[in-house]
């Protein structure tokens, strides 16, 4: 007899654990048919990917450099999407974040000290990432210009902004390539092998600084905001509710315009990872699709602050492992694996609850037996 | 339970109480259950419905009127048991289903295009040719059979937007009879209409049955069910209590069988009047509201509301009384005029906002409690401070004081009898009347000295009524000023001092709640401004 699975509660170990691990092994499982198809032994490819993600220190450093981008991108999509608004302008906010540590950097990094300079660099990226936020999320508010449309408008124009910047403005005079002059390294986020050379610990140098730090510090921030203060709550009900708001006495357009802002600022923080902890210069298009990348972070990890730190280091082990397996095994071209990866967002995203109904079935001929008895037994 | 044994209960139900003739038996359901998790929504629900009668089907909300209906008509389908229609069992297993095996439905929210024309409503969907022109000659020519046969008659060109609901809600069963519907269900029929609108429909479904076609009528309005079926069925609680002979019985007996124990009937009217110079709570003075494209939803009112005293707003739903409660309420600015609430002067430009109104003691209980009165993701302890968020007791310099808030929900589920009284609990998986208890709690926790309340048991259990009632009777005689907006008649000259009618926007008539006779009052809502025409 047929029962509604959707209406059943699962425990949470089985939605949270059980169910996201059983959407990556069905990816996974496709993408070894399209490996087969091309000839490449899938566990070995597996193998390399594993080893090069997670194989080493080296490894490891730059898989969780990965992760730190996707905490950031993530957690600004989340923070939008309570306020049920969604924030496709992740890219163009971090971008513009860079510019923002750019330019503080470029004026003050000869005289200012490290203490001072890098807390500078970071408010830096988070308000100029809010600031290119704020404008979408005021047109939202106040004239009703569709939020998707605009951050996707605006990634545009602050991709065009920053060439010109970088072209005419930024540029090292006497040097061809579009970007700015090197900060001075009181400006740099230190590197995490230089930080844990300070215990005594022995690491091999990769791009992994301590943004990933800030990174962990904003998700328990975000955590905070969202689910432990009134302006979360406000977020939340204006987010679920609009009417209620009002009923409420919230301000529905105050809420869309400040949870804009806190989204921009966090997607603006992606460039402390990427400008001040690993290029030490504004370079063109740093940003590297991580914005995009956020989004299916922040869908895979159900838009809260632990599901995005998991999401994030799967995204993280993909990209690098990703990359490994095209430099180790030739047939498997960087397509390839932009391919499993989006393997991989189709079935944690846009199908995530497609086995749910075949877990619930199990779960209760396993728990209850008895509530399945066929009715004319 | 084996189809061997519900089959002879269902027998012996038949034979003891609704039919001796089983084989004329429109539709029958045998041992029908359904559970969702585990919860059981049906349990071994058993019915017979006779060919050519019309059958009420009574509960209170969350009953199982609803999932019943819904198995029916092939949306869920029964863990257990089998249906039965003419006799022969059928497989339902989806609206098409359902109209092939000749079961049509009118829901309680109506299923029409309102762009499309009457009759584009009624051919979508059932159409024979590829070319509209010709299937546009088809059905009207079979609907104007339909209209002489069964005296439905309705303009087949008329905009469906632009009828009234009466007659949208006929649109909607000319469409069921188009497909050759000989069981018409009818969801909570009568809830959008008014008593003359009601009249009407009653007597469609008359002539419906003498025509042969079987009427299930699903409603909470005990009134109804003596008026027009010819048995009854009585749900509680997911079972199937009694099958009656509507002769046989009575308004006292099916309430007391839907609730499950005797109910006491109050008058909650006032004993006295209150003196000629009681101060006022609520003082409006033309106040208008018209919409950006025009429309207008309030014209020039002038109304007030004393201290101690509760005023009814009675009136079809749709005839200003959400823009009044909302303006008062300081959630939508007035187009002009003003008022004074519990003191404070409220202009169309200076209009304190829902915060400042509850600072002001001003609390409003809201029409629709899904979109306003709480958030059903949230727990309900987080919906126990809506609106009250800002409060220092609430949340400390920004960060929410969780603790204290589930206390607090506890205390307001202990008060209002909310259940089950687990603040952690989604607030959307609490019944209708457990909602409403919990946002009443909210407020009347407040202490208002103004309290706006609309539909405050809209979808709410009898039991949950009487609570209601008396939680704002004792407002009442504390010295609140309430504004009740109802469109339950029945509620409004249960609660009311004072009634007044709304039409279009406009005040129609006020009469004196001791004075308040049910047929004036309903002739108000419907045409006030023809006057009387029946």
């Amino acid at each position: 007899m047929k029962i509604d699975t959707a209406s059943v509660p699962l425990p949470a170990w089985l939605e949270v654990i059980v169910i996201p691990i059983l959407n990556i092994a069905l990816a996974l499982f496709f993408a070894g048919l399209i490996m087969l198809a091309i000839g490449v032994d899938p566990f070995e490819a597996v193998g390399y990917m594993v080893t090069g993600a997670l194989g080493s220190d080296y490894a490891i450093g730059y898989t969780l450099y990965y992760t730190t981008n996707f905490i950031f991108t993530g957690l600004a999509v989340a923070v939008a999407f309570h306020a049920s608004l969604f924030n496709i302008g992740g890219e163009g906010q971090a971008y513009i974040g860079g510019l923002g540590v750019t330019l503080v950097f470029l004026l003050l990094d000869s005289f200012l000290p490290a203490l001072l300079l890098i807390p500078i660099g970071i408010m830096a990226a988070a308000l100029f990432g809010a600031a290119w936020a704020f404008i979408p999320g005021w047109l939202q508010a106040h004239r009703g210009s569709h939020i998707v449309i605009t951050t996707i408008m605006f990634n545009f124009i602050a991709a065009s902004l920053m060439v010109y910047l970088l072209v005419n403005v930024l540029i090292q005079p006497g040097q061809m390539s579009p970007e700015s002059r090197a900060f001075d390294p009181s400006a740099w986020m230190p590197a995490m092998h230089e930080f844990l050379g300070l215990f005594g610990m022995d690491v091999t140098r990769t791009p992994l600084n301590l943004s990933l730090l800030l990174a962990l510090v904003c998700c328990v921030g975000v955590w905070l905001y969202i689910w432990r203060t009134r302006w979360g709550y406000e977020l939340r009900t204006a987010g679920q509710s609009e009417a209620a708001a009002v009923y409420a006495g919230i301000r529905p357009k105050t809420v869309i315009v400040s949870a804009m802002c806190v989204s921009g600022a966090l997607a603006g923080l992606m460039a402390v990872n990427e400008i001040m902890g690993v290029h030490h210069r504004l370079i063109m298009n740093f940003t590297a699709g991580y914005g995009f990348t956020g989004i299916a972070v922040a869908l895979m990890g159900r838009n809260h602050p632990v599901g995005i730190v998991l999401a994030s280091l799967l995204f993280g082990v993909l990209y690098q492992g990703g990359a490994e397996l095209a430099f180790d095994i030739p047939l498997i071209t960087r397509e390839m694996v932009v391919a499993i990866q989006g393997l991989i967002i189709l079935f944690s995203g846009a199908l995530a609850l497609m086995l749910r109904p075949w877990v619930v079935r199990v779960w209760l001929l396993f728990r209850r037996p008895d509530s399945l008895e066929p009715a004319h037994a | 339970m084996s189809t061997g044994a519900a089959a002879a209960v269902t027998q012996g139900e038949a034979t003891g109480s609704l039919s001796n003739n089983p084989s004329g038996n429109a539709l029958e359901l045998r041992g029908i259950t359904k559970r969702f998790g585990a919860v059981i929504a049906n349990r071994d629900i058993d019915l017979a419905v006779r060919r050519g009668t019309i059958h009420g089907i009574v509960g209170e909300n969350g009953a199982g009127k609803s999932t019943l209906m819904s198995i029916l008509y092939g949306f869920y389908q029964a863990d257990e048991g089998e249906i039965l229609i003419g006799g022969k069992p059928a497989d339902i297993r989806s609206s098409r289903d359902a109209i092939d095996a000749g079961i049509g439905m009118v829901h309680q929210h109506f299923m029409l295009v309102d762009t499309f024309s009457v009759l584009e409503n009624v051919m979508l969907g059932a159409e024979q040719h590829a070319l509209l022109d010709a299937n546009a000659a088809d059905a009207r020519t079979e609907l104007e059979r339909l209209e002489r046969e069964y005296g439905l008659t309705i303009d087949l060109q008329a905009r469906v937007g632009e009828l009234p609901v009466g007659e949208q809600q006929r649109t909607e069963i000319l469409k069921a009879l188009y497909r050759h519907a000989e069981i018409l269900i009818l969801d909570e029929p009568t809830g959008v209409l008014t008593p003359q609108e009601a009249d009407q429909l009653f007597r469609v479904l008359q002539t419906l049955r003498e025509r042969g076609v079987t009427v299930i009528l699903i409603t909470h309005k005990l009134r109804e069910i003596m008026d027009i079926t010819d048995t009854v069925s009585v749900l509680r609680m997911g079972e199937m209590v009694a099958h009656r002979e509507t002769a046989n019985t009575s308004m006292a007996e099916l309430a007391e069988l839907m609730v499950g124990r005797p109910l006491q009937s109050v008058n909650h009217l006032r004993a006295e009047a209150l003196p000629a110079d009681t101060e006022l709570g609520i003082e409006v003075r033309g106040l208008r509201l018209v919409e950006e494209d025009g429309t207008v939803r309030l014209k020039n009112l002038d109304l007030s509301v004393r201290r101690g005293e509760i005023l009814g707003v009675a009136g079809v739903a749709g005839n200003g009384q959400s823009e009044l409660l909302e303006v008062l309420a300081g959630i939508r600015a007035p187009t002009a005029g003003d008022f004074v609430i519990n003191g404070c002067e409220a202009t169309a430009t200076s209009l304190p906002d829902p915060s400042s109104m509850r600072a002001l003691r001003v609390n409003h209980v809201p029409e629709d409690r899904l979109k306003l009165g709480l958030i059903k993701a949230f727990s309900a302890a987080e919906s126990s401070v809506l609106g009250y968020h800002r409060a220092e007791r609430i949340s400390w310099r920004g960060l929410l004081r969780l603790s204290t808030i589930r206390r607090i929900c506890t205390e307001l589920m202990e008060r209002f009898d909310v259940r089950p009284g687990n603040p952690l609990l989604r607030s959307g998986s609490f019944s209708g009347g457990n909602q409403q208890k919990l946002i009443l709690a909210r407020e009347l926790d407040k202490a208002p000295e103004v309290l706006l309340v609309g539909q405050p048991t809209r979808g709410v259990d009898i039991g949950a009524i009487e609570l209601i009632h008396e939680q704002l009777v004792q407002m009442r005689d504390a010295g609140c000023a309430i504004l009740l907006v109802s469109v339950e008649l029945d509620e409004i000259m249960a609660l009311s001092d004072r009634i007044m009618v709304m039409y279009e926007g406009d005040i129609v008539g006020e009469v004196a709640g001791t004075r308040a006779d049910k047929t004036e009052l309903g002739l108000m809502m419907a045409n006030a401004h023809e006057g009387p025409t029946t």
